[in-house]
């Protein structure tokens, strides 16, 4: 029974990590429908930037704002400079933000190195906290609660503010949108901006979990992608349910079938995507 | 010089080149020109899903590698020559093909992309595991060069060269005449719009099919022939990062031209051969190539290049910015 | 318009003809700033390929860093002869390391290959090695077989087997007292060979192997596998590196497993270019391998003052390696005046090597191209606030083949994940 619990608490932690991780892809490429591949890469360099705030320092909560201000940074610059100029054009948006990651992950390179760093959490999370018979990391349980307090903020964002609608009325249709007065441009530059933020702020939390090293980027991008895509496409809801499933499925697997470890997670995955093409929790 | 003269002309220039170049170079640089000629009918047997069919696909290093391992094993485990491991190789991963082709093809755009980025990743995991079929990380080597009646076997550098040559150039005359017959053209109007086709009394379902089906043969094609030119496979063949390779190629070139796709993959391979001796920031280089190709080079190479000197057209729609969008910002293909 | 044929020709042929060796200048080092040579042979081509880029950045650069460091040290000359350094970059792929080593052979015409980084780079190029007689250095891999079931004349180890100091491991447990451990190593061959070769003396000693779990490569949450440890043992030993060995240890810590159990670590779980990211969860770890920068004999330090003053951080056994690697290559120049007799010649010098000083002790190289040195088992100390791999006790001379004889070590299988078989696994 205590393997059920402790497994299960597992899942859930390391499915909300993915989702602090998914929820810009989400806003990116679920609402934009921007084929933002660089999505990892923006998560890696704010994890070293990160990294080396918390080395100077000693401040989480600095690193964590320095970490979200490179998501944004960056993000800016690339919606503005490129994606800006290709709407509409897939191959060319998977082509450039590759070679942006590319250009991102050999800069990091350069700068950090390529030995594997760690970041500490603030003392203060950096107990374990007794939970039933296994002991559990404080960290972990911070950032359930941040996954879900995001999750909230979101969805009451996108809701229930202005802002949200405008968001929602530019992505549902743009010349509708602008015919009603709405910039555009302004817009999308927004939330892009804001889904790079995310990136950038799940790149810190992520920092204790994960450690960072160079390749994390392109071992973080395929599981985001089928949380958004399998979550469903355009909703903060769906990529929540996406990455816990992702989460669960990932601990169970390795627990009850290691042999198995990628079956188990990409099989589900085409079956989902089979009978439900559009994800669980598309947007209407 | 009108369009079709041109076009002769350069495809005879390409081919002189072709045959001539190896018999002047070292070895090293015939190595190089053989990985070139593979990697075209790897980029060539995906153009015929993003380029012609519309189809983006993330995974198809899947069929690349699962050729080359079924490949290696038949010639490891069951002793066979390189005409069967050959065969053995298509066959699997025809089965493969035509078992998950009949899932994915029910979805399309980003689900389809998800599909194909998972069956690569589920074989990658499998040969990563299944350590002893797959030799696990560490690959599997073994000679397997062809026997060639009144040649022997090809074990030089420039024999084998010649041997992919013959090949590729097969490969080039197949995907040329299917994407310029019936089929072909159905599935440029699947590609424009799925809709209209069926409207009109396609079975789009079938064409779609085939189109994936010949697209994994050709790609499992070329892991055979990587497989034999290196004498070794490992999980690599499997990984992400050999899909998008090829997707680089196709992109850089240009999609929906073939020969786009295969120049994509020339200037792909020759330019990680010397950016990487020249220099260790080469990833850095390469990236920003692609992003100025696209920025710069919206038709992709083939499309600057082939205007500048054979004025030839592509079959690609036409690409630029304005007309590709649409209201909901939500594409399935277009570049 | 025919001009424009001609263009794209051009283009097209400058491009192929790029590869080739006009066009493309070979990163070489430092061959300039060395001083006259003394002979008037061309300079000695050391070809190093290795992953300076990708996953495994780290560990080609540290290697290319010890050897850079010692070549730097003697002027680039040995015997009299200059000593010049092709280097290529595999990033971590075996196909582009095979591509280098080919580059590296046909083009660049070196007299000898250093590299490459990892096991499947290894197992990928040493069929094309064995058939061009290609004399090569592995200074890391440290797949078993590549010097036992798989060996060629043409490959000698600088560095280690897997296995080597896992053997060292296992018999040192055991007499500690311990009798029945449980084992958590990566999955694949790097981790299974360390496996086996503690399992191995660990069990002829007496001891049982009551369990092992198997974790993937890409394992960034230990979480799963804590729970399924078994309770009754007297020890646990790990098996991880990289990205993996720094999470382990802290998800150890984190879920307040640190200290119930003796840990013990294999696969050079902290080694020095890890240790500099971990912190007091690594403290106590006991551990086995060829190499400690904490070693405190006078080559040792020595090399380990040099290092740091160029490159700031302390030496791991990667760049050990790569150091190393230049002394054997200078050593077998020095013993053949400068002049070995062709590649045979080369192989045959460099096989007869043996260094007395060399950082982590003395080496020798065994018939197989294996590589027989000191073992040093070790434990992480905090001192003068930095951490360290204190040694605490030295196992001198171990081979390969452990005390085992060559011919029976190899007529069993190479360790696997299933063998050796988990005969007391329950």
């Amino acid at each position: 029974m205590q393997f059920w619990i402790v497994q299960t608490f597992n899942g859930v932690a390391y499915g909300m990590l993915l989702f602090l991780l998914s929820a810009g892809l989400s806003l990116i490429l679920g609402m934009m429908s921007i084929a933002n591949l660089a999505h990892g890469a923006f998560y890696l360099i704010a994890s070293y930037v990160g990294y080396s705030v918390v080395r100077a320092t000693s401040s989480f909560p600095l690193a964590l704002g320095a970490g979200a201000l490179t998501g944004l940074a960056i993000g800016f610059v690339t919606e503005r400079v490129f994606m800006r100029r290709l709407l509409g054009r897939m191959h060319g948006q998977v082509l450039v933000s590759i070679g942006i990651a590319m250009i991102i992950s050999d800069v990091a390179l350069v700068v950090w190195q390529g030995d594997p760093v760690t970041v500490r959490p603030p003392a203060l999370l950096s107990r374990s906290v007794n939970l039933w018979v296994m002991r559990f990391p404080a960290y972990r349980l911070f950032i359930i609660a941040s996954g879900l307090l995001i999750a909230v903020a979101l969805n009451l964002a996108l809701r229930r503010t202005r802002l949200g609608a405008v968001i929602r009325a530019s992505v549902d249709n743009q010349e509708m949108a602008r015919a009603m007065g709405i910039d555009i441009e302004k817009v999308f530059m927004l939330t892009f901006g804001f889904g790079a933020l995310l990136a950038g702020f799940a790149g810190v939390m992520g920092a204790p979990f994960l450690s960072v090293y160079p390749g994390l980027d392109w071992e973080l991008l395929p599981l985001t992608l089928v949380v958004v895509i399998v979550g469903g496409i355009g909703s903060i809801n769906g990529a929540l349910v996406g990455s816990l499933i992702l989460g669960l499925l990932d601990n169970y697997g390795r627990a009850l079938f290691p042999d198995l470890f990628y079956f188990t997670l990409f099989v589900p995955m085409i079956v989902i995507l089979a009978f439900r093409p559009a994800g669980l929790l598309p947007r209407a | 010089m009108a369009p079709g003269r041109s076009r002769l002309l350069g495809a005879a220039s390409s081919i002189l080149l072709l045959v001539v170049l190896p018999i002047l170079l070292p070895t090293y640089p015939v190595f190089v020109l053989t990985s070139v000629l593979i990697f075209a009918i790897f980029a060539m047997s995906l153009d015929v899903l993003i380029g012609y069919l519309g189809y983006t696909s993330f995974g198809h290093a899947a069929f690349f590698g699962l050729g080359a391992y079924a490949a290696v094993l038949s010639a490891l485990r069951l002793g066979h020559g390189f005409w069967v491991n050959l065969l053995l190789g298509l066959a699997a991963v025809l089965l493969v093909a035509m078992a998950v082709g009949a899932i994915a093809l029910r979805t399309s755009g980003l689900p389809f992309i998800m599909i194909s980025l998972a069956l690569a990743q589920a074989l990658w995991g499998l040969a990563y595991r299944w350590a002893r079929v797959t030799g696990g990380d560490n690959g599997l080597s073994v000679a397997m060069r062809p026997d060639v009646p009144f040649l022997g076997r090809l074990e030089s550098s420039r024999a084998y060269y010649y041997f992919v040559l013959v090949v590729f150039a097969m490969a080039v005359a197949v995907l040329g005449m299917l994407v310029r017959s019936p089929f072909g053209l159905s599935w440029r109007g699947i590609r424009d719009s799925e809709i209209r086709m069926q409207v009109l009394g396609y079975h789009t379902w079938l064409h779609k099919y085939l189109a994936y089906i010949t697209a994994a043969v050709f790609g499992g094609l070329a892991g055979i022939l990587n497989a034999t030119l290196t004498g070794f496979v490992s999980p690599e063949t499997l990984a992400v990062s050999t899909s998008a390779t090829a997707i680089f190629m196709v992109i850089l070139g240009g999609p929906g031209t073939l020969v786009g796709p295969s120049l994509g993959a020339g200037v792909v391979v020759v330019m990680r051969q010397i950016v990487s001796s020249v220099t260790e920031r080469w990833t850095l280089v390469l990236g920003i190539v692609y992003v100025a190709t696209v920025m710069f080079m919206p038709g992709g190479l083939l499309g600057t290049i082939g205007r500048l000197t054979f004025g030839i057209g592509s079959d690609a729609p036409i690409p630029s910015g304005p007309a590709g969008a649409k209201k909901g910002g939500r594409t399935r293909s277009g570049s | 318009m025919a001009s424009r044929h001609a263009l794209f020709s051009l283009l097209l042929g400058m491009l192929l003809a790029g590869s080739s060796p006009v066009a493309a200048p070979p990163h070489a080092a430092a061959a300039a700033g060395a001083p006259t040579p003394a002979t008037s042979l061309p300079p000695f081509k050391v070809g190093f390929y290795g992953a300076l880029t990708g996953n495994f950045a780290s560990s080609g650069k540290d290697m290319l860093n010890g050897l850079t460091l010692f070549l730097k040290a003697i002027n680039y000359t040995a015997g009299g002869r200059k000593v010049m350094v092709i280097v290529d970059d595999t990033a971590g792929d075996p196909n582009t390391a095979l591509a280098k080593a080919r580059k590296l052979i046909e083009q660049d015409r070196v007299d000898v290959l250093v590299g490459p980084t990892l096991a499947n780079e290894g197992y990928a190029v040493r069929n094309y090695i064995d058939g061009a007689k290609a004399p090569s250095l592995f200074p890391v891999v440290s797949g078993d077989d590549i010097t036992q079931r798989s060996r060629t004349p043409w490959i000698i180890r600088t560095g280690w087997t897997s296995s080597q100091p896992a053997h060292a491991l296992g018999k040192w447990v055991f007499g500690q007292g311990k009798r029945r451990v449980a084992i958590i190593a990566y999955d694949y061959a790097f981790g299974w060979e360390n496996v086996g070769g503690f399992q191995r003396t660990f069990e002829d000693a007496g001891g049982q192997v009551v369990q092992k779990i198997w974790t993937p490569q890409t394992t960034s949450d230990f979480a799963p596998y804590f729970p399924q440890l078994k309770k009754e043992v007297d020890g646990v030993v790990v098996a991880q590196s990289g990205g993996n060995a720094i999470r382990f240890l802290q998800q150890w810590q984190e879920f307040g497993l640190k200290g119930t159990i003796p840990l013990y670590g294999l696969a050079a779980i902290t080694d020095e270019a890890l240790l500099k990211s971990m912190g007091d969860e690594a403290v106590g770890l006991v551990t086995v391998l060829h190499w400690s920068a904490a070693l405190q004999t006078p080559e040792a330090q020595a090399f380990v003052r040099k290092f740091m003053g160029e490159y700031k951080d302390a030496p791991g056994y990667r760049a050990e390696a790569g150091y190393v690697t230049g002394q054997v290559i200078a050593k077998a120049l020095e013993n053949t005046g400068g002049k070995p007799a062709g590649a045979q010649g080369i192989i045959a010098a460099l096989r007869a090597v043996k260094i007395a000083d060399a950082p982590r002790g003395p080496i020798s190289f065994d018939e197989y191209g294996g590589i027989v040195e000191n073992e040093y088992i070790r434990r992480v100390e905090r001192v003068h606030g930095e951490l360290q791999n204190t040694v605490i006790a030295t196992l001198p001379n171990v081979s390969q083949f452990w005390t085992y004889d060559p011919k029976g070590f190899l007529s069993k299988p190479v360790y696997s994940r299933e063998y050796p078989t988990c005969a007391h696994c329950q």
